[in-house]
């Protein structure tokens, strides 16, 4: 009876995964940029584990969706073929089965999750034979200021690093709360002022990646995004040799301003930053960022006056 | 003399809240002048606003829910027509209104939309169900209706005088702090639930003790019904997870109000301490509302498959385990905030676990169709929907609980399309199912056929046309709340969101033309047996709608489906039972305490808000000497007279004998 109805829904299930497939090669073809199209090892690596759990998940529910149809179709009122079984209502056998198949799913995914959250944990370091680039992030109101400090400089909004080396980010926030978030290099991670968060990500090749905040932090929000240049390891000495010949330095007095809230800020650089900047703020050594003075912004601030 | 409040803090230089607004207050006085000419309130006023009657507070929780999901679905469309108009552009909304207007769509949503159409439905459903008369403190229970309303109109004044919360729909620190939120939103915000929060949980009290200590005579555990086993799991979660949302905000409060530093960025302040604390009320949350939705289905889907239901003791058990697990998972939702392996594996773990109790439930559905004749009426629909969404939320879910993919998803369009797949495709359309279904039992006519299948498969195309084009654009790396976005990638997934938008909002239409229509042609669809389904469970004995007394003489049950028996027995035996010895029946007195109340804690809400001192001493004192005028008031209940319940028994089983006559039932 129930081979019956599995047997004469074969064309649905066949039409069912076909549809997932489409869906499935529409989006990857489609996510160019996105976080299918990972161009770095952490990105490939959740990437995987992203697959493979809609994989292995799919393998249940499409069948599952399938049944649902199939059975509310063929018990239907009108169909005279049906059998009416007005008292069934229990079956051990069944009743095993239905809490086998979803304990077995899940303690096979509980591997992978088990798996995949100790290999990719944000604080474990890559394995490589380049010694990790560090870069200190600050999550400002409403932009991103980076910071270089063994080369000693420091930029807004735009983030330059040697592809094929490791990057090592300290991350931290001088106002609310943020998140850093580059999706085709993979792992986004919160910031908090008061605390230092970690997170190890890489980019294999050349290119421009787009990067912004994941958490909600205000009025200046939507502007609060950057371009991840990956460059070649000449590149990023010439880069940071122009930073250096160029701009402001980065003291408390400097960092004091750039602190206010502002929107929409251009990419910029700092030729020196203060040592011990990011400890100070990450420690509330400096005090954190101010707010707005009023209930709605201050004009200067307000996107419709272009501020 | 008015604390912060000024002619200021109205919005008149903002057109759109100002139009909003003003429609808003012209309805509300419209309908206000129609009742008092028309001489409407005395009625209104005896009949419903003082009625301690659960069935007529479940209709007044459903009302409100009705009116706020209007209220959150046009913020929805607000903030889906602004990203469509706001590539590389600033759209119509600035980030001020915008920000208000997603803040107020999920608070509106959660606490005054969803919330209360499932206690509703629990409130019409439950005592029905169970087989007696009211709830076990009926007084208390118009006091939760009354203490909702109130955070609703919170919610709304916000709209005119002031503005409200900034920050989401949970408002983290240190954003929703002083120094970033420097305004009354978020005050707005904290005593809204706040307020609404206290009548939640003393519902939650009120059905705890009615499911445990108030069933029929033989109504042990295992023969209540599935939506009485889900709500008294909805309803323990209440009582264990309200009070930490009410400590929590508490503590946000006195950091706002007191400059204190329980999650400020200073003074040892530990902002992630709230972030643990909200969700740990937050996951909780998600079940309080999507366990009763469960319970609807598992009523629906064996009335409509005229089975019993498959497995019923694996449903509860189920139901148990959900319940329980579930407050063990709040950490899935920071999972990037930097626990660590270990704990965000063990989390991870726990989450994926809770997917077993809702797969057994899904399998058990299932076979509860297999064998049946199945019927198509409007809440089978609702429910089959639901049966094919769920899943794939369900899915996305379990995909979100594995931290490496977390990692890629978190915050994105993709989370808020799976939320919105389980509490759309779980909560709203099991509430959709539930109102459809217990309409007749409320009204005594049913839901118009037509329109109400229109509007399931229009909100059903709508809802994969908005939220499918979000899971893919969050696959590409879309964040949620943005005013507006410069990626151009993102842009056509985006319009097609708002295509699905103009879809629903088709649905929206369709549901409520259906009332117009089924109420207009209230006589063609009348339900004169009070068993317009063919139901199995105890209150489609009673006649639609039921006497204030439920039942004439309390109904001794013999097995899981009370009535389903009784029926099967009336049919065999070509009788019904015999007549019962009419008694007089007490029923607790109509009481104002719960509108006096919450008149009250309006007042008090407001004034706190403002910062107007003297009004909030007055507020609290007020709501202090309602309680006190209550507590000393001599007759609480009022009798009817045996002749009255034997002729309101008699009409009943009247039409029983009727129905029982003309009854062919499912083809064997």
């Amino acid at each position: 009876m129930l081979l019956r109805v599995i047997v004469r829904n074969c064309a649905a299930i066949r039409l069912g995964c076909l549809g997932a497939t489409i869906l499935l090669v529409g989006l990857l073809a489609g996510c160019q940029g996105g976080v299918l199209d990972p161009q770095g090892p952490v990105g490939a690596a959740q990437r995987t584990i992203l697959l493979n759990s809609v994989a292995i998940m799919l393998a249940i529910v499409i069948p599952t969706i399938v049944a649902t149809l199939g059975f509310a179709w063929w018990f239907r009122e009108t169909n005279t073929r049906a059998r009416y079984l007005p008292e069934w209502a229990y079956s051990g056998r069944i009743e095993l089965v239905v809490w086998s198949i979803p304990i077995l799913v899940i303690l096979f995914l509980s591997g992978i999750i088990w798996i995949g959250s100790h290999d990719l944990d944000p604080m474990k370091p890559l394995d490589s034979q380049q010694k990790p680039l560090e870069v200190q992030v600050v999550s400002l109101d409403w932009k991103w200021l980076f910071i270089y400090p063994e080369q000693n400089v420091a930029s807004i909004n735009q983030l330059v690093v040697p592809a094929g080396r490791p990057v090592h980010f300290s991350l931290t926030s001088a106002s609310v709360m943020n998140a850093f978030f580059v999706p085709q290099l993979g792992g986004m991670i919160y910031t908090m002022n008061g605390m230092t968060t970690q997170l190890h990500l890489q980019a294999d090749q050349l290119g421009e990646f787009y990067g912004r905040s994941a958490h909600f932090s205000g009025d200046g929000f939507p502007g609060m995004q950057f371009v991840l240049h990956a460059v070649a390891a000449d590149a990023f000495d010439a880069f940071v040799n122009s930073a250096r010949s160029q701009g402001q330095a980065l003291d408390k007095a400097s960092y004091q301003e750039l602190a206010r809230q502002s929107i929409d800020v251009p990419p910029s650089t700092y030729r020196s930053v203060e040592p011990d900047l990011f400890h100070e703020i990450a420690t509330q050594g400096v005090p954190p960022a101010p707010g707005p003075q009023a209930g709605r912004p201050e004009p200067s601030v307000s996107p419709a006056t272009g501020g | 003399m008015l604390g912060k409040l000024s002619w200021d803090v109205i919005p008149f230089d903002q057109p759109l809240p100002m139009i909003a607004s003003a429609v808003v207050a012209l309805a509300i006085l419209g309908v206000l002048a129609w009742v008092f000419l028309a001489g409407h309130f005395p009625y209104l006023w005896r009949e419903w606003i003082t009625s301690v009657d659960h069935k007529r507070i479940g209709v007044m929780y459903t009302l409100l829910a009705l009116l706020m999901l209007l209220r959150g679905f046009s913020d929805a469309v607000m903030m889906r027509s602004q990203q469509a108009l706001a590539f590389q552009a600033p759209g119509y909304l600035p980030p001020d209104h915008f920000n208000q207007v997603f803040s107020a769509h999920g608070t509106i949503m959660i606490f005054f939309g969803a919330m209360p159409f499932v206690i509703g439905l629990m409130n019409l459903v439950v005592p029905l169900q169970l087989g007696v008369r009211d709830v076990a403190f009926p007084t208390l229970n118009s006091v939760s209706f009354w203490l909702t309303a109130t955070g609703a109109l919170l919610v709304n004044i916000s709209l005119v005088i002031g503005e409200f919360a900034r920050t989401g729909w949970l408002p983290y620190p240190p954003l929703s702090e002083t120094a970033y939120s420097p305004g009354v939103g978020v005050d707005y915000y904290l005593w809204a639930v706040q307020i609404s929060g206290v009548g939640t949980l003393l519902t939650g009290i009120n059905f705890v003790t009615t499911i445990l200590k108030m069933r029929a005579p033989g109504m042990s555990y295992l023969r209540m019904s599935m939506f009485c086993w889900t709500s008294l799991a909805a309803s323990l979660l209440i009582v264990a997870a309200f009070p930490i949302l009410t400590a929590t905000l508490a503590m946000l409060t006195l950091d706002r109000y007191f400059g204190f530093h329980f999650f400020t960025n200073e003074a040892g302040g530990n902002m992630l301490m709230f972030v643990n604390l909200i969700w740990a009320w937050g996951h909780p949350e998600v079940y309080i509302l999507v366990l009763p939705a469960f319970g609807i289905f598992s009523e629906v889907i064996s009335t409509f498959s005229s089975k019993p239901l498959f497995g019923y003791r694996s449903m509860v058990a189920a139901t148990l385990f959900i319940c329980i697990v579930s407050f063990m998972v709040w950490l899935h939702h920071f999972f990037t905030m930097g626990a660590g392996a270990d704990v965000n594996a063990a989390f991870g773990i726990a989450t994926s676990i809770i997917a077993v109790g809702t797969g057994v439930k899904i399998y058990n559905w299932m076979f509860t169709m297999y064998g049946g004749r199945i019927r198509f009426a409007t809440p089978m629909l609702w429910s089959l929907g639901f049966m094919v969404t769920f899943v794939i939320g369900g899915m996305t879910g379990v995909l979100l609980a594995v931290p490496p993919a977390d990692f890629l998803l978190h915050n994105s369009l993709f989370l808020v399309a799976h939320f919105h797949n389980v509490i759309i495709g779980g909560v709203l359309f099991g509430a959709f199912a539930g109102y459809t279904y217990w309409f007749p039992k409320a009204f005594g006519f049913r839901l118009h056929e037509g329109w109400g299948k229109l509007a399931f498969w229009l909100t059903l195309i709508g809802f994969y046309v908005t939220f499918v084009p979000l899971y893919a654009v969050g696959l590409l790396g879309m964040t949620r709340r943005m005013q507006h976005f410069d990626v151009s990638a993102w842009y056509p997934w985006v319009l097609a969101a708002g295509v699905g938008m103009l879809i629903t909002t088709a649905g929206v239409v369709a549901q409520i033309v259906q009332l117009v229509v089924s109420i207009r042609q209230r006589a063609a669809l009348r339900d004169a047996t009070g068993d317009p389904w063919d139901g199995r469970s105890l209150e489609w004995a009673t006649p639609s709608p039921p006497p204030v007394f439920n039942f004439a003489a309390l109904p001794h049950v013999e097995g899981e489906e009370p009535y389903w028996s009784i029926k099967q027995r009336a049919r065999e035996q070509n009788r019904l039972r015999d007549e019962p010895d009419y008694e007089p029946i007490e029923m607790p007195r109509n009481s104002p305490t719960g509108f006096i109340c919450a008149f009250f804690a309006t007042v008090m809400g407001f004034a706190l808000i403002w910062h107007i001192w003297w009004m909030v001493a007055l507020g609290a004192l007020g709501a202090l000497a309602t309680f006190v005028v209550f507590a000393w008031r001599d007759i609480p209940e009022y009798v009817i007279p045996a002749a009255e319940v034997a002729r309101i028994d008699r009409a009943n089983r009247s039409a029983r004998r009727e129905a029982l006559v003309t009854y062919t039932g499912p083809r064997p």
